[in-house]
């Protein structure tokens, strides 16, 4: 337990939080925003990877490809959308259909390989953990605070428009949007295709930083999306009012997540007993609100 | 003008739960009328707002509402036309959302909704103005999100959201039932005054049978999915509640006479 092998894994753990912080982001929109927990997720962060490596490696240029994969990104969050509102699937069994199906589109995309790997010596991409202890613009976590950073302004300003609204008023109370003249299907379809396009532009940021994408990527995402929500809203929920702090206090929730990982695994847990703790953990998180409801009600009662 | 054709609808149609909500409906409405709709528990008087509202899809029947048949419309296509209290002050507003917002998101009933600013700069001086005249202290308190308000504060900001675009027509679903008396008497008389200001067609679903005769031009009475009784003019502004449990029982047989949920 040398707290030196510690530190020096913190770099590639901030990294790799800002990474899933973008991810956690698209899990807000549709978990707090939209009140849907859409399990799409799961697929789609390994869709964008996918896309992004399997055009990177055809020769694609580096911006074009990771345009694909926000987009391909967005038309998984569409099925979603459609096997919810035009079909009547609840939507989480609705989020777990277009998930398994991801499956196997995302071996389609891949070649049918579980993993592929990208030369970094010969292909140019944005961000690599080789360069995560490197001092300069080239280095991933000052990248990731640039993206993280654009893309929080994007939504402020989207959330701040009259569709923006409109979705918002969707996920808070749905009888209201209708009676306000809001397609609210459309409202959820429009919503699950921006998620999903961000996770998947996760997706694809992951796959350039550890240089492969692997089918399994984005099994559990949905779980560690919730968690970096749930530690923004415990740590940061009486700080952070504005909208734009909210999205940033969830990526801060996501670095926060990989450091804690970081510092069990440096206790010595099993790399494998990762999931089963990272789920305990946040359906523990889950229950607080519940089991403070019940307090508050049997303190009113007694 | 609302014209509303032998309007009926069944829920859970050939099953054990068969409820025949609306048994053919037929009404017509003149732009500025003031109805009041009375009628016991499951007599169809919400079910008719919601037939309008196009809550839900009705089996047969037309409805036209100034002069554009939406019987096929979806809810949301034919709020332009509607404006809506419900009775759970919840269900009116957006809880997570600034009261700004709200009111906002009523304006733009009707209108294509693009990346135009959720709130202009203008909105927000015209609003605060349209919330003093509450008398609430709301106007002081634009940003806030509408779930730290009250019920009867919620009620009355709905009731500004559901006519700030003046609708065709107003449906107050029972929408003081769930205020305390002082409360509800308050959102009654805002009620009243901003539907006589604006000369609104307006339906108001009541239990309290003397509200029914105070306010309106007209009264309808319902029972079992049907109107059983409808006064105008003269005629009603010398009803007596008397008068009304008289007619009900003459209208819908002795056996209702008694019943006990008209009298609430």
């Amino acid at each position: 337990m040398n707290i030196g092998s510690l530190i020096s894994a913190l770099p590639g753990a901030i990294a790799q939080g800002l990474i899933w912080g973008v991810m956690a982001i698209g899990v807000y929109l549709t978990y707090k925003v939209l009140d849907i927990a859409d399990l799409t997720v799961d697929g789609t962060m390994a869709t964008g990877g996918a896309v992004c490596v399997m055009m990177l490696l055809n020769g694609a240029n580096l911006w074009v490809a990771m345009l694909c994969a926000v987009l391909a990104g967005m038309v998984a969050g569409l099925v979603t959308g459609i096997f919810h509102t035009a079909m009547g699937i609840p939507a989480i069994l609705a989020g777990i259909l277009t998930q398994l199906s991801l499956y196997s589109v995302n071996l389609a995309i891949m070649g049918f390989k579980a993993n592929q790997g990208i030369n970094f010596r010969t292909t140019h991409i944005l961000i690599s953990s080789r360069n995560v202890k490197v001092i300069g613009v080239e280095n991933p976590i000052f990248i990731m605070i640039i993206i993280t950073a654009l893309l929080i302004a994007v939504l402020y300003w989207f959330f701040g428009r009259e569709i923006g609204a409109a979705l918002r008023a969707t996920g808070s109370n749905e009888r209201m949007a209708r009676a306000q003249g809001i397609n609210v299907n459309i409202a959820k379809i429009i919503g699950l295709m921006i998620s999903n396009g961000i996770v998947a532009l996760s997706s694809a940021l992951y796959a350039q930083y550890q240089g492969a994408v692997d089918v399994n990527m984005g099994r559990g995402g949905i779980v560690i999306g919730l968690a970096a929500v749930i530690i923004s809203t415990v740590v940061f929920g009486k700080v952070f009012h504005n909208f734009a702090l909210k999205l940033m206090g969830v990526s801060l929730g996501a670095v926060i997540y990989y450091i804690v990982i970081q510092i069990v695994l440096w206790l010595g847990l099993n790399t494998n007993l990762l999931k089963l703790l990272s789920a305990l953990v946040v359906a523990v998180f889950l229950a607080i609100p519940y089991w403070k409801g019940r307090l508050a009600k049997g303190a009113k009662n007694a | 003008m609302l014209d509303l054709t032998d309007i009926r609808k069944t829920f859970n149609p050939n099953s054990i739960n068969q409820k025949v909500a609306l048994d053919g409906v037929t009404l017509h409405l003149d732009d500025g009328d003031f109805v009041t709709m009375i009628g016991g528990n499951g007599a169809g008087k919400s079910s008719l707002l919601n037939a309008i509202a196009g809550v839900w899809p009705v089996d047969t029947g037309k409805i036209v509402i100034d002069g554009t048949d939406v019987t096929g419309l979806s809810e949301h296509k034919r709020a332009p036309w509607l404006g809506r209290v419900f009775q759970d002050p919840i269900m009116g507003t957006a809880a997570t959302m600034q009261i700004i917002e709200n009111l906002a998101l009523a304006k733009r009933r009707g209108q294509k909704r693009g990346l135009r600013p959720g709130v202009t700069k203008a909105e927000k001086d015209e609003y605060r103005e349209l919330l003093a005249t509450l008398g609430l202290g709301l106007e002081d308190r634009l940003t806030e999100k509408v779930g730290l308000l009250s019920g009867g504060q919620r009620q009355a900001l709905t009731l500004l959201m559901a006519t700030l675009n003046k609708p065709k027509l107003l449906l107050l679903d029972e929408h003081t039932a769930a205020l305390d008396p002082r409360t509800a008497q308050k959102v009654l008389t805002l009620s009243d005054q901003i539907v006589s200001e604006n000369k609104l067609m307006t339906m108001m679903v009541t239990h309290n049978m003397k509200d029914a005769i105070r306010y309106g031009n007209r009264l309808i009475m319902m029972n079992a999915g049907r109107i059983i009784l409808d006064i105008k003019g003269d005629a009603k502004k010398n009803l007596t509640v008397r008068d009304l449990m008289d007619e009900f029982a003459k209208a819908s047989g002795e056996e209702l006479a008694t019943d006990r949920t008209l009298l609430s």
